[in-house]
């Protein structure tokens, strides 16, 4: 395996039991790989898989068939499974139901607590892992008197105490409100690019998708599309075909091409490159 | 109306009391249930009883807290004291039909009361200036030497420290469920006894099953950030004696002390 990989499936397939006998086949042969240090978001609707598939990156699911490796380690030795859950920590969608404790800095503190690091050095990382998410100042407080968008920090900061080399981020922000989404995605913008973190962000919304460096469509349980935000979001046809939308700036300015026949550039990610793109139509 | 449920009411605080190390206030307790069965008349009373007045006085918790925090026990207290006034033999003062009041019976029936208060403030005294995850900690480690023979008494700390955890959200949730009912017409004020036990039903259904998921959800989350029991285990905060936790013992063993002696002499 190559060494600049950090997650590598091969050939995955992943089946629930179902009450009739027949298993549904919810990932049916995954073949990706990610580079340490990148920021891959992984697109899809419900039931696309995309949640399956990031429970197969640190152990939470064993593949069916096929193989996955973390950091070189198959997930599916139990031996392994201790190691490949510290290189590869995960953030879940409810903040309420992964914070531990009744005190902020000791729930930032359970996962050195269980990897019995020394309790001065627990103290220092504590405290690092919540200024990087700028929540140092409720270190002494009650979790369940702070916001989503601080929970879900909070639930970051855990996370990140522990060092991994990779987060799985699986739809952190889908319960909290606009402000604490991006709280959120300003943090794992962070992480990847202050600490090198690699990060994967499984998301439905594509303006979350769209700050990645490399974005996965999942459709029923296939990987359907793979490449940078802007190859995949020009392909309209395509994702709306997956039942997905697009950004909006580039809807925009798709449907203005259809409407009127004319050819703008649709790779407008954001919405400044989108009115730039409209002004000169305009003036045109 | 669930806001006001608090379980083993905490008052914060950073008086001399509240920042006695857990493990010894809770030693001291016990320490101080035993004494209170080791004295025996009024003068090793009052000296107990000068000691738990002055832990109110130095916690700085209003004496109106502190009495509100009797209330529920008002009944046995008294049921006690009729007991003890009526059925101790001794000299007979004055008597109706079957009833006997002795003057010992009324001696019993004062220290019985005085007692029973005194036991009730004491140990009240260690939730309202202790908060609850300190008070687990201190269980913990003060019951750690059981582990020795098999106890889980990790488990049952983590498991109560969860608990504690999830009280208030599991609260929030139960006032969202009750408005959501509501809302469909449920009704909860009216009807008998068994009619609102039943209307009780659509609410802890659905409050059960979440919990259920929460639970569920929760071990996924630990069991990723590396939780596997108390296999190698450390802790952040170290608990550490300091110059506050010598004091207080060296004070209550004064007072448990002398109130045990003196209770030798019946005084």
């Amino acid at each position: 395996m190559n060494h600049s990989e950090i997650i590598k499936t091969e050939g995955l397939t992943y089946a629930y039991p179902s009450e009739d006998g027949t298993p549904k086949l919810a990932l049916n042969g995954i073949d990706l790989s990610i580079a340490r240090g990148a920021f891959v978001a992984v697109l899809g609707h419900n039931g696309s898989g995309k949640s399956t598939l990031a429970g197969h990156f640190n152990g939470i699911r064993l593949p069916s068939g096929g193989k996955v490796w973390i950091d070189g380690m198959d997930t599916a030795d139990p031996d392994k499974l201790y190691e490949v859950r510290k290189t590869c920590a995960m953030v879940f969608q409810n903040p309420d139901n992964q914070i531990v404790s009744t005190i902020v800095e000791e729930d930032v503190a359970f996962a050195l607590e269980n990897l019995g690091v020394p309790p001065a050095e627990i103290r220092r990382r504590v405290d690092d892992a919540l200024k990087a998410v700028d929540m140092y100042e409720f270190r002494r407080h009650a979790p369940h008197k702070l916001s989503g968008g601080q929970k879900q920090r909070v639930a970051i900061a855990g996370v990140i105490a522990m060092m991994p080399r990779c987060v799985v981020f699986d739809e952190p922000t889908a319960m909290l409100d606009p402000a604490g989404r991006r709280e959120v995605m300003r943090v794992i913008r962070e992480l990847n690019r202050r600490f090198g973190i690699t990060v994967v962000l499984i998301t439905h919304h594509m303006d979350e998708a769209v700050q990645a460096g490399r974005v996965v469509v999942m459709h029923a349980g296939r990987v359907l599309m793979d490449g940078t935000p802007r190859e995949i979001f020009t392909q309209v046809d395509t994702l709306r075909e997956a039942r997905l939308t697009v950004p909006q700036t580039i809807e925009v300015l798709f449907d203005l091409n259809n409407q009127t026949g004319s050819d703008l550039p649709i790779d407008a990610l954001s919405v400044s490159e989108c009115a730039d793109t409209l002004e000169k139509y305009l003036k045109r | 109306m669930l806001r006001d449920i608090t379980i083993g009411q905490f008052f914060p605080g950073t008086s001399a009391v509240h920042r006695v190390d857990p493990r010894v206030k809770l030693t001291l307790v016990v320490c101080m249930i035993v004494t209170l069965f080791l004295a025996a008349g009024p003068v090793s009373y009052a000296l107990l009883a000068l000691y738990i007045l002055s832990i109110i006085k130095i916690s700085g918790i209003a004496p109106k807290m502190v009495v509100r925090g009797l209330k529920p026990v008002v009944f046995i207290v008294a049921f006690t004291a009729v007991l003890n006034l009526f059925y101790t033999p001794g000299n007979e003062l004055w008597s109706l039909g079957f009833l006997h009041v002795t003057d010992a019976g009324i001696k019993v029936a004062v220290l019985m009361v005085v007692r029973i208060l005194l036991l009730i403030i004491g140990t009240s005294m260690l939730t309202y200036t202790t908060s609850p995850i300190d008070l687990t900690d201190g269980l913990e480690l003060l019951l750690g030497p059981l582990k020795k023979i098999h106890v889980p008494v990790h488990e049952l700390a983590m498991m109560m420290s969860i608990a504690l955890r999830f009280i208030p959200t599991l609260i929030e949730e139960t006032e969202k469920i009750i408005s959501a009912q509501k809302a469909r017409g449920a009704d909860f004020d009216s009807g008998n006894l068994i009619q609102r036990a039943r209307a009780m039903v659509p609410i802890l259904v659905p409050l059960f099953i979440s919990a259920f998921r929460r639970a569920d959800e929760l071990a996924v989350a630990m069991e990723c950030r590396l939780y596997r029991g108390d296999i190698g285990r450390t802790r952040m905060k170290q608990l550490r004696l300091g110059r506050v936790d010598f004091g207080a013992i060296a004070i209550s063993a004064a007072v448990f002390g002398a109130v045990i002696v003196l209770g030798r002499f019946g005084w």
